[in-house]
């Protein structure tokens, strides 16, 4: 048959031009109506007045802030816990992958709405502390830094690495964060930036508990400004895209350092 | 690795079963505290807010067994209205981008296209299935809104306003465009494992035996992959049911969804009753557990094949 030639299917280019008039008209649309601030010319000023507010660095300061707090909390609650249900408590596995998949069945509405109702009177009423988003933020986060770690967990041999570094006297902190941390980085840093770039541009548990976060400030924008909302979208954009390509570089080049290593 | 190197097979089963049994040595209530803080944090953010949630949806105002709350729910129509457009809308954008998702991830894999184009698509997948919320409604809005840059070039084309045709960015099939935005990525980056896992042989044996290239699709290569693209499509409703940030984008927007409903409820304005958003929100997570229930049904069934 004429399918078994390696030439790619006419069918394939015919879907992938869909995919991509689909994919990059929006943008395309989007980058020239934020260079049309200024009447009948083309002009960055749209950009210009975005980068004069001190609101546009403030609420990314603060949206900033509240994803390294939330990676650090994410990291520290679910990778040891990862690596104990793989080395000592296999049965309770099933448990761990329901609570970290439970994020993805109470949407964020949900889970705003009940930390806010939880939360709101005493004995608990800290609705007003950022430590309540970073909280919701670290549950949001729970699936990707679960399935990241598990990943990690998964490619290397952790009984056969706790039984060398223990018969060579190592405590069991030391193993972890001597042996095991460093074998999971690549992994751990993929869960890190999904995680990061989710809280960047995570809007509606920052716009329900009013906090002055980079998705609310773009929506407030938005309101008034168009082209400046327009502007947002790309720096938005680009910010991922940033984020993203950091990240597959680090992973590749870790994963590269280790084969050289570790031959397997 | 080196001890592994040194190891055959055998002994390593053996060490590992000693390793095994010195550890069970330790009580075993004691091997539940290293998950302590995890538990402790998932049960005080994540499962008793959620649980109090479907305890006060039957709860009246004095802490009374109510089903009030949930009866109201079924006298509004405002209300019924919001389930019934949040269940089509994610029905027809798991639809659309089901299928765009599955024809692009069949280009990228069956297809042959060079694998520069498929690691492009991959990548760029990754950065659009988190490319939603509010600037994707600013994306959307600078493409098809009324000054839209492709608004204006049909205009030109073809001579008339499209949205004096009805069309509107914010109405249900306007929306439907921008929630597969993101929902078409998503379908790639799930579908693809799933197309790779298609192997070779069974084509050719297929063609071996005189099947045509539907004969195959029909009775052999659909048929295995039924279960997995029915359950990403699941998985792309449940993605788009939840989804609030895009939806109060268009806030502007004529049709009513359930988060909107929900947020409105919680910002206190002129809905505010808790005995209802509590009712609301549940509802919700019926919807979803009930998805995500038959997607790891589906899950399970198409594991049978692939992998």
């Amino acid at each position: 048959m004429a399918q078994v030639t390696r030439r790619p299917s006419a069918w394939a280019w015919v879907w992938l031009v869909i995919w991509a008039v689909f994919s990059w008209l929006p943008l395309v649309a989007t980058l020239d109506f934020s260079l049309r601030a200024r009447k009948g010319m083309l002009s960055l000023k749209a950009y210009q007045n975005i980068f004069a507010d001190p609101g546009f660095y403030n609420s990314l300061a603060f949206s900033f802030q509240m994803a390294l707090l939330t990676i650090v909390i994410s990291i520290f609650l679910v990778v040891p816990t990862a690596y104990w249900v793989h080395l000592r408590l296999r049965r309770a596995r099933p448990l761990v992958e329901f609570v970290t998949l439970l994020p993805f069945v109470v949407p964020a509405v949900v889970i705003a709405f009940g930390l806010i109702r939880w939360y709101c009177c005493p004995p608990f009423a800290f609705v007003s502390s950022p430590l309540l988003l970073v909280a919701g933020y670290v549950v949001l986060s729970l699936p990707y830094m679960y399935r990241a770690a598990d990943t990690g967990l998964r490619a290397i041999d952790v009984c056969t690495l706790t039984e060398a570094a223990q018969s060579l006297g190592a405590s069991n902190l030391q193993t972890f964060f001597l042996v095991i941390l460093p074998n999971l980085r690549a992994s751990i840093l993929s869960g890190a930036f999904l995680t990061f770039a989710i809280v960047m541009g995570e809007f509606t548990l920052s716009s329900l508990l009013a906090w002055p976060a980079f998705g609310p400030y773009m929506q407030y924008v938005g309101v008034f400004k168009a082209y400046e909302s327009a502007a947002l979208a790309i720096i938005s954009f680009a910010l991922t895209w940033l984020v993203m390509l950091l990240m597959l570089w680090l992973v590749r080049g870790w994963a590269a350092a280790r084969a050289v290593t570790a031959p397997r | 690795m080196a001890v592994k190197s040194l190891l055959v097979e055998k002994e390593r089963i053996n060490l590992r079963g000693v390793l095994r049994a010195r550890l069970g040595e330790l009580h075993t209530v004691w091997a539940w505290v290293p998950m302590l803080p995890f538990f402790v944090f998932a049960v005080a953010f994540l499962l008793l807010p959620s649980a109090s949630i479907v305890v006060r949806s039957f709860q009246g105002e004095q802490g009374q067994f109510t089903l009030a709350n949930i009866e109201r729910i079924f006298t509004r129509p405002d209300l019924l209205r919001a389930y019934e457009n949040s269940i089509l809308l994610s029905i027809a954008t798991a639809i659309f981008g089901g299928v765009l998702g599955f024809l692009l991830g069949y280009a990228i894999t069956l297809g042959r296209l060079p694998p520069s184009i498929r690691s492009m698509v991959l990548t760029f997948s990754g950065v659009a299935s988190n490319f939603a919320g509010v600037p994707l409604a600013f994306a959307f809005i600078a493409t098809l809104g009324q000054m839209g840059l492709v608004t204006r070039a049909l205009n030109d084309l073809l001579g008339r306003n499209i949205y004096h045709s009805g069309f509107s960015i914010y109405n249900f099939w306007g929306l439907s465009i921008v929630y597969t935005y993101f929902q078409l990525p998503l379908m790639v980056l799930i579908i693809t494992p799933a197309l790779d896992g298609l192997r070779r042989e069974w084509r050719e044996a297929a063609e071996g035996l005189g099947a045509t290239a539907y004969h195959y699709w029909r009775y052999v290569a659909l048929p295995i992959l039924l279960p997995s693209l029915l359950g990403t499509m699941v998985l792309l409703f449940a993605n788009s049911f939840g989804a609030y940030a895009t939806a109060y984008a268009f806030s502007g927007s004529q049709i009513n969804l359930v988060p909107l409903v929900i947020g409105f409820n919680i910002r206190g304005n002129v809905l505010y009753d808790p005995g209802l958003g509590n009712a609301l929100a549940l509802g919700m997570v019926v919807i979803m557990a009930i998805s995500i229930a038959f997607y790891s049904y589906l899950q399970r069934r198409s594991e049978l094949w692939l992998k």
